[in-house]
């Protein structure tokens, strides 16, 4: 009886499942790294694209951790399952440009769909880091930060600092005067590399590597190792021998010794604002990353960090259509505004920005223009429009391995930059070979 | 002998064994050959080029000083787990043999670690460890020391010790007990009724007679800290500070894994695996002759 039961019922679900295929509508999977708030914003993007058309089915996923999404798109390319979508952090870029065949570059996509899609539209100081250098669009900015530093106004008004810090000098001398208030960290910074080398490069308008930082081709050559770079790496290690500078790790895991109170300066992501609004029980602001003054050219604008969207080859042009159409309904400036304004995402249009700014919402949230005013302090010079160097993910490790040494003091800071070049440079050369001509 | 006659078929036996034997050659030796055969490849990510280069992957990895380096972490690394973890280990199931009350529930208790994922030890462990937010980590500070893991590699090190010894205590633990309820009670009372000290009952007769437990245990903690310590690394220190917790298996996960050198990365896992097979191997050929069973 049981067993008849359960065969009814199998059949039952049998019929629906083959009577669902014929709505025909396409689905395109979307596999992403978005956890917590951020994941409400993905769900509600993909609800409010199906909701707002019948023909397209975008589903996203949640792959794990950025790193877990790029793998788990690479092996599903390579048993012939990609995903339509894939979300891959910024530094994950070279690895997807050199994978001709694999992806679908976004502008060549959106001419075939027959969308409207006007280059320009974009912030190129965003859209920069993901295009070629003839600026053709790869890959759809998603969520995007720049790098800015944190400020405990109530632990330098203690110290008698009365005027936040600009430049590195007075980064320094501050940091020397909170350490007898803060004899733990006086300065810190998460992301090391990004901020120490790859920032600090774009910030001062000097070159990472040849070639455009690697835009321009994978047979770049990485030369950071410059007096400048030491000079800084010099006053940082010196610093932390009493912890007026205190390493807080490769990534953001010491976010919290900013929002705890131990460490008044933190460099760190401006996608920070949302937990420090939320846990710092004392006077805040966020300035623009500090520079060296000597240096003409100082400020020059400062480089993205965060994740786009790829678009994966050998789809058909049925799904490559939705993605399109998915796409410009990303771009509508209104939905942008409400982005940047919910999430701290930084809005990827002009006409977004423009609106945000006359809506007055920066008069009362400042900090969220911060890393706007960075990006676009200058029109970016080949210097400045971001980097791609193969094999990056793994490159930030070994730079970092090597700034460790120096402020250990196993090395000198010299030692260490030139040590971390001829490391990165060794790796450039194995991705070279690697790369689909 | 009627009975036998049942089982003459050459056939059966094998029929028998046939399903361990198709996952092993599932799980185990089809992969195996697989990173055999990437070894010799130079392929991108995604696997549209590939350059057939027989050894150059291995003569590579044989020319990066860090390659050796991560030899040194790995034996430092797994000497101080398993001295730590089975002597640790032995200590408490020595303890707990004894008839006092509430026998069980200790035990039970001593158990629980084991069931803990190593990523999730490693995180606790961190909440406690890291410095300025962590409970140990400030009483250290407060104490004088200036502890340090993200920058030294000294302090790292013992962190992932700590992390991957309390997490395999138990293991050893649970066999040890059972090791030590197995050996007669008679021996150990004629030595006593002898006037042998209890330190001495334990060098003289529990130590020898648990040596087929000790023999067992020892390889599968040096298989445990070649292998199943990389979550633990992973989270707790990613390797670092400058390479001070790399040890082999987690840098053939950064390279395939973060740096996609899938070349490299099946070079040394075969290297690895070389390694823990003949380690094995001559455990059994010559430690095994001192173990009495």
């Amino acid at each position: 009886m049981a067993i008849r039961q359960l065969g009814a019922a199998a059949a039952v679900a049998a019929t629906l499942a083959l009577a669902t295929p014929a709505y025909a509508v396409t689905e395109i999977q979307w596999w992403h790294a978005m956890t917590g708030p951020n994941n409400d914003v993905v769900v509600k993007l993909a609800n409010d694209f199906n909701a707002s058309q019948g023909d397209y089915k975008v589903v996203p996923s949640f792959k794990g951790s950025y790193a877990d999404v790029l793998n788990a798109g690479i092996a599903a390319f390579r048993a012939g399952n990609a995903p339509g979508i894939m979300q891959v952090f910024e530094v994950g870029t070279a690895t997807m440009m050199a994978a001709k065949g694999a992806i679908k570059p976004v502008s060549e996509m959106m001419k075939e769909a027959g969308e409207a899609f006007d280059p320009k539209a974009y912030l190129p100081a965003i859209t920069g880091y993901y295009s070629t250098s003839k600026g053709d669009m790869l890959s759809f900015p998603f969520n995007s930060s720049s790098m800015v530093m944190w400020l405990n106004l109530d632990a330098l008004k203690e110290a008698g600092i009365d005027t936040p810090p600009k430049t590195w000098p007075e980064i320094f001398a501050d940091a020397k005067k909170l350490h007898a208030t803060h004899p733990t960290c006086g300065l810190s910074l998460s992301w090391i590399t990004w901020g120490l080398i790859e920032q600090f490069s774009a910030w001062h308008n000097v070159p990472i590597g040849t070639k455009a930082n690697g835009l321009d081709g994978f047979d770049t050559v990485l030369e950071f190792n410059t007096p400048l770079e030491t000079r800084l790496l010099e006053e940082l290690v010196e610093l932390q021998k009493d912890k007026s500078f205190d390493y807080s790790g490769r990534t953001n895991t010491g976010e919290g010794r900013f929002t705890s109170g131990e460490c008044p300066m933190y460099m760190t992501s401006s996608a920070f604002y949302p937990n420090v609004k939320a846990n710092a029980k004392f006077a805040y602001t966020a300035v623009a990353m500090p520079y060296f003054p000597d240096v003409t050219a100082a400020p020059q604008n400062s480089i993205i960090g965060g994740a786009s969207l790829w678009v994966m080859g050998g789809k058909t042009p049925e799904e490559y259509k939705g993605i399109a159409k998915f796409f410009t309904f990303l771009s509508d400036t209104d939905r942008q505004v409400y982005l940047h304004e919910v999430s701290g995402y930084l809005p990827i249009t002009k006409a977004a920005y423009e609106k945000t700014k006359d809506s007055g919402f920066y008069e009362k949230n400042p900090i969220l223009q911060v890393p706007l005013k960075e990006l676009t302090n200058k029109e970016p010079t080949e210097n400045s429009r971001g980097l791609r160097f193969g094999g990056m993910v793994q490159m930030r490790d070994v730079w970092a391995e090597e700034i460790e040494a120096a402020l250990a003091g196993k090395e000198t800071a010299k030692d260490a930059l030139d040590k971390a070049v001829s490391k990165g440079n060794a790796m450039l050369r194995q991705f070279e070979r690697t790369a689909t001509k | 002998m009627e009975n036998r006659a049942i089982f003459s078929g050459k056939l059966l036996p094998y029929l028998l064994i046939l399903p361990q034997l198709a996952v092993s050659l599932i799980f185990f030796y089809w992969p195996a050959l697989q990173a055999v055969q990437q070894s010799f490849l130079v392929q991108d990510a995604f696997g549209l080029s590939t350059e057939f280069v027989w050894f150059e992957n291995y003569i590579n990895l044989l020319q990066t000083p860090e390659y050796y380096h991560a030899i040194g972490v790995t034996l430092l690394f797994s000497a101080l787990v398993a001295f730590f973890s089975l002597g640790l280990g032995l200590l408490l199931a020595a303890m707990a043999n004894h008839n006092i009350r509430g026998i069980q529930i200790y035990r039970t208790f001593l158990i629980i670690p084991y069931a803990v994922a190593p990523a999730v030890a490693s995180v606790l462990f961190i909440f406690m460890f890291q410095p300025g937010l962590g409970m140990i980590a400030r009483a250290l500070q407060r104490g004088g020391i200036d502890w340090n893991p993200v920058l030294n590699g000294t302090h790292a090190m013992i962190l992932v010790v700590i992390v991957a010894v309390w997490n395999q205590i138990s293991y050893n633990f649970l066999f040890f007990l059972a090791g030590l309820q197995s050996i007669p009670k008679s021996v150990i009372e004629a030595a006593a009724i002898d006037g042998a000290t209890p330190t001495r009952r334990f060098w003289t007769i529990i130590f020898p007679l648990l040596s087929p437990t000790t023999f067992f245990l020892i390889i599968v903690n040096i298989t445990y800290v070649f292998f199943n310590t990389l979550g633990i690394i992973d989270t707790a220190t990613g390797g670092g500070p400058n390479g001070a917790t790399q040890t082999l298996v987690y840098k053939v996960f950064q390279d395939g894994k973060v740096g996609t050198d899938l070349g490299g990365s099946a070079a040394q896992s075969v290297i690895l695996m070389i390694i823990v097979v003949g380690l094995t191997a001559f455990q059994f050929r010559y430690v095994e002759k001192k173990v009495h069973y």
